[in-house]
């Protein structure tokens, strides 16, 4: 197993570079050759061990067992040759047999990299990786005009290869769009899975999401140097920065159609319908629902605004409530209160 | 001027316009009708918006004789380009302008919404003010009722104020047939197959947005442009609480002692 893991030729990042696979980190060998981090692939992928022999670069022809090996399989295969005559032909026949699959290996080569790569990049080596692509911009930017050019992530609709191309999570309003440039329509979705643009936004809480692709580098933004000491404590809300939950969403980042200045009424039959999905609280303290639980007198509010039905229960069951204070005050001020 | 317009209105070509809507990156103009441009009506204003205006004009109806060097010819060329511009955004909200954007928009012409649920519905060119030089032209999906960058360089540098803030809506009130349905679908972020709590948080509280959105619509028994299927689910959701609402009325009205007793 002595990899070329040095030499720029190497299978892995020969295929990183080439066009459509800019989104690719490169997975370590050593993540490779952990037959742990491989269970099951066996069965999903086509002429398995000698995909994985390419993706590491073992040449057959310089493996002994691998010849023997070949041999058996084709000596099996014509069984009313003579041993000799097989071994002779043997060179010749594997030469033949790689031209004419080689094509076949490096299609399974490839599926089977980017399933070890659905499983890299949830690694903690693999997500590094990627944080150090997200940081350079090499995944693109939110095309959303509120977002402001964001920085996205690279997810998969789906784990199962086949079914759906790469997409573009945005962190910033939480949604996926599709990549501006078509050669990432031939990437399978499933080489980066379902599950790698959720957890890269829990694994590096403090980045901050709102800061533009454009200018890359340069410590935290503007933005979470604003946030007083005071608000250090209240600075998370259901295990997220509060500052990273969704800020392209709310008010002043969301689209009003006007029509020569006027708003477009939700009354008319072409009136916005779509607005709550770019909405967001305006007190994001809101969703922190276990603060409200604990102080359930606030938590009528929110229902109650826009539900008349709703409200008329919980309203007598709740007993006194109180104004939403503006500043949505930390869950010890209200206890104060109390 | 009337000769002018006489000759003009004839099936002579128009070289100018020809040349500027099927340039490379003015994909997203429509071709102004001649009468259009020749009315001074619609160019009201435009006079001290524009630099040399009547040269522009001249240049943009292909009555341009003037004799000049090169230097002046690109300043009044790229006059001439902004003067278009300007009554583009006027042209398309009328009748024959609305109808030549429309035949572009169902060929996709503007691009496709990059939004993956919104499933490529095309776009509408837009810009964010009227005023020119402000702001960049956007791409505006009716689908998720969202405004997008264009995706090519070429598009992005073209001025919003060509298309203004009002056509993409307009278009919808002339043509409601083409207002497209709304969906609910929407990206969940998922670990390992389970929702994270913070943005599951964030999406609840906008799921309920919305069906605070459709009930307030329902009530008003207006089309809120959703799907059938939803629609049902929802309509079954809502008499419910309808009915609730009713029982509340009486209660409240036939005995409030007997009401808060129960509680």
């Amino acid at each position: 197993m002595s990899s070329s893991s040095g030499t720029p030729e190497s299978w892995i990042s020969s295929f990183c570079s080439l066009l459509g696979h800019e989104y690719f980190a490169e997975i370590s060998e050593d993540f490779i050759e952990d037959d742990f981090n491989l269970t099951g692939l066996q069965t999903q992928v086509a002429m398995y061990k000698e995909a994985l022999e390419m993706i590491l670069d073992v040449e057959p022809e310089d493996d002994d067992d691998e010849d023997e090996e070949e041999e058996e399989e084709e000596g099996d295969e014509s069984i009313e040759g003579e041993d000799h005559k097989v071994r002779r032909v043997a060179p010749d026949r594997r030469h033949h047999r790689m031209a004419s699959d080689l094509s076949v290996i490096e299609s399974s080569a490839e599926m089977l990299y980017g399933l070890i790569h659905q499983r890299f990049i949830c690694s903690r080596a693999g997500i590094q990786q990627m944080s150090e692509k997200y940081e350079l911009g090499h995944f693109g930017v939110c095309p959303r005009t509120y977002c402001e050019g964001v920085r996205t992530l690279p997810v998969g609709l789906s784990d199962v290869p086949g079914e759906d191309t790469v997409k573009l999570f945005c962190p910033s309003c939480l949604d996926v769009y599709v990549p501006p440039n078509s050669r990432f329509q031939t990437v399978d979705g499933a080489f980066f899975g379902r599950t790698f643009g959720a957890l890269f936004l829990l694994t590096f809480p403090d980045y901050d999401i709102s800061k533009k692709g454009m200018d890359t580098l340069g410590g935290h933004g503007a933005r979470s140097m604003a946030t007083t000491a005071s608000d250090e404590e209240k600075d998370k809300i259901n295990g997220m920065n509060v500052q990273n939950l969704g800020p392209g969403l709310g008010k002043g980042k969301m689209y009003e159609p006007k029509i020569y200045g006027f708003k477009v009424s939700e009354r008319a039959r072409s009136g916005p319908r779509m607005s709550w999905l770019r909405d967001r609280p305006v007190d994001i303290r809101e969703l922190d629902e276990a603060a409200l639980f604990a102080n359930p007198d606030e938590s009528d509010d929110d229902a109650g605004l826009n539900n008349g039905a709703r409200t008329q229960p919980t309203q007598t069951l709740g007993g006194v409530r109180k104004m939403r204070r503006p500043n949505g005050g930390s869950p010890m001020s209200i206890e104060a209160f109390m | 001027m009337d000769d002018f317009n006489s000759e003009t209105d004839s099936d002579y070509t128009s070289y100018w316009r020809d040349w500027f809507i099927s340039s490379r990156g003015n994909e997203y103009f429509c071709e102004i009708d001649e009468d259009y441009l020749t009315d001074r009506f619609n160019l009201t204003g435009l006079n001290t918006e524009v630099q040399y205006y009547q040269y522009a004009l001249d240049l943009v109806t292909d009555v341009f004789d003037l004799d000049c060097d090169d230097e002046m010819r690109e300043t009044i060329e790229k006059s001439a380009r902004h003067l278009y511009g300007l009554v583009h955004a006027r042209y398309i909200v009328t009748t024959r302008g609305l109808a030549k954007m429309l035949d572009k928009y169902k060929k996709a012409e503007f691009g496709k919404c990059p939004r993956v649920m919104c499933k490529s519905h095309p776009l509408l060119p837009m810009g964010q003010a009227d005023n020119p030089n402000l702001k960049a032209v956007k791409l505006y999906c009716a689908r998720c009722e969202d405004i997008y960058n264009p995706k090519s360089s070429r598009h992005s540098v073209i001025d919003g104020a060509y298309f203004g803030t009002s056509f993409h809506n307009i278009i919808f009130q002339v043509y409601p047939a083409l207002i497209p349905t709304k969906s609910s679908e929407r990206y969940v972020p998922r670990i390992y197959g389970f929702k994270v709590h913070a943005p599951a948080t964030l999406i609840r509280w906008q799921s309920s947005e919305k069906d605070d959105m459709r009930k307030r619509l329902r009530k008003l028994e207006i089309d809120s442009g959703f799907k059938d299927d939803e629609e049902d689910i929802e309509a079954e959701d809502s008499e419910e609480e309808e009915e609730e609402e009713v029982d509340m009325d009486v209660l409240e009205n036939g005995g409030i002692e007997g009401g808060e007793l129960k509680v």
